[in-house]
C-alpha cells in the first residue's frame, strides 16, 4: 500500500514470500488468571482457541501450544502428533498437562513466542494469507473483526482468562482505526474551533460562515476529485483535507481582512471588497501557485500515498485559491458586513501599527537576538534521529498497545525478521556443512539484545536426529551425512497435518531455508543495525551463502527511514524551489532570496526544538513540513509583496515594513492563532502519527509567524537599507 | 475386435446407466444420486490388478521457480479394503532409494512405513497426519491414495458441461475428521465415469486447491488413467504437476511385495 512497485524491499519481500509462505499474523495471546497455561482448564481453552483460529477468514496456518507437532521414538516407529489431539475422546488429564509443560519448557520452537517462560501466557499465531487486491484494507478489518470477536467469545465463555490480540494484522488494522477514530472526534472539534476563533477574530459570524462555505468547496471538491480517479485513502491522503483547509482558511482571511480594512478606512462596500481583491490576487495566486508547484515535487517520491497526496493538495489549494476569489467575494458582497465592528477591527490594526512601530524602534537588537535563537534552535536539529516505532504511534491506553506491551513483554515482540539462507543448489540445505553454519548463526543471533525467539530448521533437525535414535540425548545433534539429514526431513514432512508443513521454512528444491527471529518492539534504526550485523556475520562467518532478510517489519523501516528522508528533503527543496518561483513572481532575485530564510528556519526551528524535547522522528512527522509549507509560504509571500509594493512605490524599508505590517498583519496572526489552535487540538491525539503531527504543525505555524514578524521586518530593515535609494532610482528612471 | 468390445461395453454401460437413471428419477435424492455416482466410479475401476508407473512430480512456486521429483509407483488392487502402494524414490539424489510403503484402509488409519537408507532402518509413520503436503508437493498424501467410497459423503450438485464432457458435479465430504478438507467437490463424466476436476475446500470451506486430470489413456482395455494431474494451490499460488511417464499393468506384484519386510529386498 505505501510501495511503489518498483521499491527495492518491497521486491524482496514478494520474492521471499514467493519462495515461503506469506508472513502477515494475527496473534491471539491467552492469559489465564492462574498464571499457569499448563492446567487441563487452560489447555482446553487453548485448544478451543486453535480450532476456532482455523475459521479466521485468509487463514492459512495455525501455531500454538495445542497444535504443536511433538515428535518421538517409539521402538522404530516416529511418532508425530499435537500435544493436544483436536478429537481426543478423554479430556486433559493433569498428567497430560504436566507432560506438556516438560515437553514445551525443553522446546526451542515454543518457549518465548509460543508460551512464555514462566507459563503465564500462550499465544495462537494465525498466519494470514491477504490475497493482492484493492480490498486490502477491508479484508485486514475483516480478519481483525473476526478475531475480536473470538476474543470477546472466549473471554465472556472463560472469565478467569483474558485475552489479547496482536500481530501484523491487527497493527494495520489499528493504524486505519487510530486515524479514522481521529477523523471523527479530533478532526470536528479542531474545525469546529477554527470557526469559533474566527468569529471571534473576524467579529463576525456571517463572515465566518463564508470562509467555511470556501474552506467546504476547496475540501470536498478536492476529495471528490480523489474519489472520482479512485485514489486510495490512507494515512498519507488522509491528511489532504487538513492541509487544503489551511490554506483556504489563510486565503479566505487575507481577503476578507483587507476588505474590512478598507471598510475600516471608510471605502463603501463594493469598493472595498473590489480593493481587497486587486491588492489580495496576485499574493494569493503566488502563494497557491508556488505551494501547488512545491506539492507537485512529491511526484519524484517512489510512495504512491505521497504522490496522492502532492498531486491532490496542489489540486485542492488551486481550487482554495479560485474559491476564495470568486466565491467568497459574491458571498461578501450578498451577507451583512457589520460596520459598527469597523471600530474593533480599526483597534486590531491599530494594534499591528504600533507593533510595527515598535520593531522598527528595536531592530538592531531584534535582529542579533533573533538570528542567534534562530542558528542556536535549528542547530538543534541534529538531536533527532529518524526512528520509526510502530507500536509507539498507539497511547497506552488504546488496546492495540496494550496487546503489544504485554506480548513483548511476557512472550515475543512483534518485531520479526525473516532471513533467507541459499546455497545455491537443490537439497543443498541438507549439507552438514550448511546446517553447522545455520547452527552458529542461529546461536550468535540467540545471543543479541533485543531477540526474542529463533525459528530454525537446524532445531528441527537435531530433534529428528535424537528422534531416529531412540530418543537418546547425546544425538541430539545435527545429521552426519547430507542423505540422513535429507531422509529424516522425508519423514518429518510426510507426518505433519495440513497447515502445520515446513514450507514456510523450505523452499520447493530445498535449496534455501528461511529463520524467523522474532525480536521486542523495536524502532527502525534499531531492526537496519540489526539487519547488517546478520549481514556482517554471514560475510565473515559464512561467505558461500546467500542471505537475504526481509519481514514486514524491515519493509517498514527501511520505507520508512528512505520515505521519511526523501519526505523531508522533498519538502526542503519545494520550500527551496517556492523561492526560486519568488524571485519571478516578485520579479526581484533580492527579495526571492531573502524569502529562502522565513520559507526554511520555521522548520528547522520546529525539528530543532523537537530535537531537544522528543528527539525521534517518525512517518508521522515527516509530512509536517509538507503541511506547513503553504501556511509558511503565505506568511512569506504576503508580507513580502507588500513591503516589496511599498518599496516599489519609494518608500524607505521602514515605511515599507510599516505598510507590510498595516496591511497584512492582522490577517497574518489571525490565520497563525487559528491554525495553530486548530493543530493543538489534533496534537491531543491517542495516535502519535496524528499527535505529534498536529503538535510540531501548531509549534512550526506559530514560529513562522514569529520569524515574520520579528525577524525578517529587522533583517529587512537593515539590509535592505543600501539598496533603497538605488531602486527608487531605478523605479525613478524605468519611470 | 477390440474396437467392437469397447464399443459394446460402452453400450452396455450407457444402457444400464440410462436405466439406472430413469429408475430412480423421482425416488433418489441428491444424496443417494451422488453416493450412486461413486459407487460406480469404483466399480468402473475394479480389477486392475496390480500396476508400476514411474513418475514425475513437477512443484512450481507463485514466482514460477521449479523443482523435480522422480519416483516409480507399485500399486496392488486390495478388494474389500484400500490398495497398497509402494514408492520408490529416484530423485532428488539425497533421497534416492528411500521407500514408502503404505497399506490404506477403509475405516481406520492406513499404515505407513519409510525405509530410510541412509539410516538403514525401516521407521514406521505412527501419526494420524494426511493431509500434510507430500515431498514439499502440493499434493498431501490423502490426495493421492485410492479412492473408497466409504471414505465421504456425498451429494449430487448438478449436471454440468466440462469441456467436451457430460459431467455430474458431485460433493464428497471425508468422513475422517483428520482430513484436511471441509469438503470436496469433483466433476465426474458420465460416459467413463471419469473424474476431470476436484475442488479441495479447507476448515474455513475457502476454496484452497483445484486437481485437474488430464491425457486421459485407457488400460487393459478398461481401465482409464490420467497421465496429467494437475494440483494448484489458490492460497498460496503454488501448483504441482503429477506427470505419469510410463504405467505398466500385470507386473506380476503380490502381496509378498507389499508386506513390511520386502522393504529390506528392494533396490
Amino acid at each position: 500500500m505505501f510501495f511503489a512497485p518498483d521499491n527495492k524491499q518491497l521486491a524482496t519481500f514478494e520474492q521471499m514470500e514467493a519462495r515461503f509462505s506469506k508472513n502477515d499474523n494475527v496473534s491471539i495471546i491467552i492469559v489465564p488468571q492462574s498464571a499457569n497455561v499448563y492446567t487441563p482448564e487452560s489447555l482446553a481453552i487453548i485448544q478451543e482457541v486453535t480450532e476456532a483460529a482455523w475459521q479466521i477468514p485468509f487463514s492459512t496456518r495455525v501455531d500454538s501450544l495445542t497444535n504443536f507437532q511433538h515428535t518421538e521414538a517409539e521402538q522404530d516407529d516416529l511418532l508425530v502428533r499435537p500435544l493436544v489431539d483436536e478429537f481426543q475422546e478423554h479430556e486433559i488429564s493433569v498428567q497430560q498437562a504436566k507432560q506438556i509443560e516438560q515437553i514445551a519448557l525443553n522446546e526451542p520452537s515454543l518457549i518465548n513466542r509460543i508460551v512464555a517462560p514462566d507459563g503465564s501466557a500462550s499465544m495462537v499465531n494465525v498466519t494470514v494469507h491477504l490475497p493482492d487486491d484493492l480490498q486490502k484494507t477491508a479484508n485486514i478489518i475483516q480478519v481483525a473483526e473476526f478475531a475480536r470477536g473470538l476474543k470477546s467469545k472466549i473471554e465472556k465463555k472463560y472469565s478467569d482468562h483474558k485475552v489479547y490480540l496482536s500481530g501484523i494484522v491487527m497493527l494495520n488494522n489499528s493504524l486505519f482505526e487510530e486515524a479514522l477514530k481521529d477523523i471523527f472526534t479530533l478532526v470536528p472539534v479542531m474545525f469546529l474551533l477554527i470557526m469559533v476563533l474566527l468569529v471571534i477574530l473576524l467579529r463576525s459570524l456571517w463572515l465566518t460562515l463564508a470562509t467555511v462555505t470556501v474552506i467546504t468547496f476547496a475540501v470536498f471538491s478536492t476529495m471528490g476529485f480523489a474519489g472520482w480517479i479512485a485514489i486510495q485513502l490512507t494515512i498519507a491522503t488522509i491528511s489532504v483535507p487538513t492541509v487544503v483547509m489551511t490554506l483556504a482558511v489563510a486565503d479566505s482571511v487575507h481577503v476578507i481582512v483587507s476588505t474590512q480594512y478598507f471598510l475600516a478606512q471608510g471605502k463603501d462596500k463594493t469598493s472595498a471588497i473590489l480593493a481587497a481583491l486587486k491588492s489580495n490576487l496576485s499574493p494569493i495566486f503566488i502563494t497557491s501557485a508556488t505551494t501547488a508547484v512545491g506539492f507537485l515535487t512529491f511526484n519524484f517520491s517512489d510512495v504512491p500515498p505521497l504522490v496522492d497526496l502532492g498531486n491532490l493538495v496542489a489540486l485542492g489549494v488551486m481550487l482554495a485559491f479560485i474559491f476564495s476569489v470568486t466565491v467568497l467575494p459574491s458571498l461578501l458582497y450578498f451577507i451583512p458586513i457589520d460596520s459598527a465592528k469597523s471600530s474593533q477591527v480599526r483597534q486590531q490594526n491599530l494594534w499591528m501599527q504600533k507593533y510595527a512601530q515598535w520593531v522598527i524602534k528595536h531592530y538592531r537588537h531584534l535582529l542579533p537576538v533573533t538570528s542567534i535563537g534562530i542558528l542556536a534552535l535549528s542547530g538543534l536539529i541534529f538531536l533527532n534521529r529518524i526512528n520509526d516505532v510502530p507500536t509507539d504511534y498507539f497511547d497506552k491506553n488504546i488496546k492495540f498497545r496494550q496487546a503489544a506491551d504485554f506480548s513483548d513483554e511476557h512472550l515475543t515482540g512483534m518485531t520479526m525478521l525473516g532471513v533467507a539462507l541459499d546455497t545455491g543448489t537443490g537439497g543443498g540445505i541438507n549439507s552438514p556443512n550448511f546446517l553447522a553454519k545455520v547452527e552458529q548463526f542461529a546461536i550468535w543471533i540467540r545471543k543479541q539484545h533485543d531477540v526474542d525467539h529463533v525459528e530454525t530448521l537446524s532445531d528441527t533437525y537435531k530433534r529428528l536426529n535424537k528422534n531416529m535414535h531412540g530418543d537418546l540425548d547425546e544425538y541430539y545433534r545435527l545429521p552426519e551425512s547430507q542423505p540422513l539429514a535429507a531422509q529424516f526431513l522425508l519423514l518429518y514432512e510426510m507426518s505433519l497435518p495440513y497447515g502445520l508443513d515446513l514450507n514456510n521454512q523450505l523452499n520447493i528444491d530445498k535449496s534455501s531455508i528461511r529463520l524467523t527471529i522474532a525480536m521486542d518492539n523495536l524502532g527502525s534504526s534499531r531492526i537496519l543495525e540489526l539487519e547488517s550485523m546478520i549481514h556482517q556475520w554471514f560475510k565473515t562467518n559464512a561467505p558461500e551463502v546467500e542471505v537475504t532478510t526481509s519481514s514486514p517489519s524491515l519493509m517498514f523501516a527501511h520505507i520508512g527511514q528512505a520515505n521519511m528522508q526523501s519526505m523531508l528533503v522533498g519538502s526542503v527543496l519545494a520550500l527551496v524551489l517556492i523561492s526560486v518561483l519568488l524571485i519571478f513572481a516578485l520579479k526581484s532575485i533580492r527579495y526571492g532570496c531573502i524569502s529562502l530564510i522565513p520559507n526554511l528556519v520555521p522548520a528547522a526551528i520546529g525539528f530543532g526544538i523537537w530535537g531537544l524535547f522528543h528527539g525521534q522522528i517518525n512517518l508521522g512527522l515527516s509530512v509536517v513540513t509538507s503541511l506547513c509549507l503553504g501556511i509558511v509560504v503565505d506568511d512569506t509571500v504576503h508580507f513580502l509583496k507588500k513591503y516589496k509594493l511599498a518599496r516599489d512605490q519609494g518608500n524607505n524599508a521602514q515605511q515599507a515594513v510599516e505598510f507590510a505590517f498595516a496591511s497584512v498583519g492582522r490577517a497574518l496572526w489571525i490565520t497563525t492563532l487559528v491554525l495553530a489552535s486548530g493543530f493543538f487540538v489534533l496534537a491531543q491525539s491517542d495516535f502519535a502519527l496524528n499527535g505529534d503531527m498536529g503538535l510540531l504543525t501548531a509549534l512550526i505555524i506559530v514560529i513562522a509567524l514569529v520569524v515574520d514578524f520579528i525577524f525578517l521586518p529587522a533583517f529587512l530593515l537593515l539590509f535592505d537599507k543600501k539598496h533603497a535609494a538605488s531602486e527608487v532610482s531605478d523605479y525613478a528612471t524605468n519611470k | 475386435m477390440q474396437q467392437i468390445n469397447r464399443a459394446l461395453s460402452f453400450a452396455k454401460f450407457v444402457l444400464v446407466s440410462c436405466l439406472l437413471t430413469s429408475f430412480s428419477a423421482q425416488a433418489e435424492t441428491p444424496e443417494e444420486k451422488g453416493l450412486r455416482i461413486a459407487q460406480e466410479r469404483k466399480a468402473s475401476d475394479q480389477g486392475w490388478g496390480n500396476s508400476e508407473s514411474h513418475t514425475l512430480m513437477i512443484l512450481r512456486n507463485a514466482s514460477g521457480d521449479e523443482s523435480v521429483r522422480e519416483m516409480r509407483i507399485r500399486a496392488l488392487e486390495v478388494s474389500g479394503d484400500g490398495d497398497k502402494g509402494l514408492t520408490i524414490f529416484d530423485k532428488p539424489r539425497d533421497v534416492a532409494g528411500t521407500l514408502f510403503l503404505n497399506h490404506s484402509h477403509i475405516n481406520e488409519a492406513d499404515d505407513q512405513w519409510l525405509y530410510l537408507p541412509a539410516l538403514k532402518r525401516i521407521k514406521r509413520i505412527a501419526s494420524r497426519n494426511k493431509s500434510g503436503p507430500f515431498m514439499g508437493s502440493e499434493f498431501s498424501y490423502e490426495d493421492l491414495v485410492s479412492f473408497e467410497v466409504e471414505k465421504f459423503t456425498y451429494k449430487f450438485l448438478r449436471e454440468e458441461d466440462y469441456q467436451v464432457f457430460k459431467t455430474d458435479v458431485v460433493e464428497s465430504i471425508p468422513t475422517d475428521k483428520y482430513s484436511g478438507y471441509s469438503r470436496q467437490i469433483s466433476w465426474i463424466d458420465q460416459k467413463h465415469a471419469r473424474v476431470h476436476k476436484i475442488e479441495f475446500y479447507d476448515r474455513k470451506n475457502a476454496l484452497l486447491k483445484t486437481l485437474t486430470f488430464s491425457d486421459y489413456k485407457l488400460y487393459k482395455n478398461k481401465f482409464w488413467r490420467a497421465h496429467l494431474s494437475k494440483m494448484v494451490n489458490h492460497q498460496t499460488g503454488k501448483s504441482t504437476d503429477l506427470v505419469t511417464e510410463q504405467i505398466s499393468f500385470d507386473v506380476g506384484l503380490d502381496e509378498a511385495d507389499f508386506a513390511r519386510n520386502a522393504l529390506l529386498r528392494i533396490r
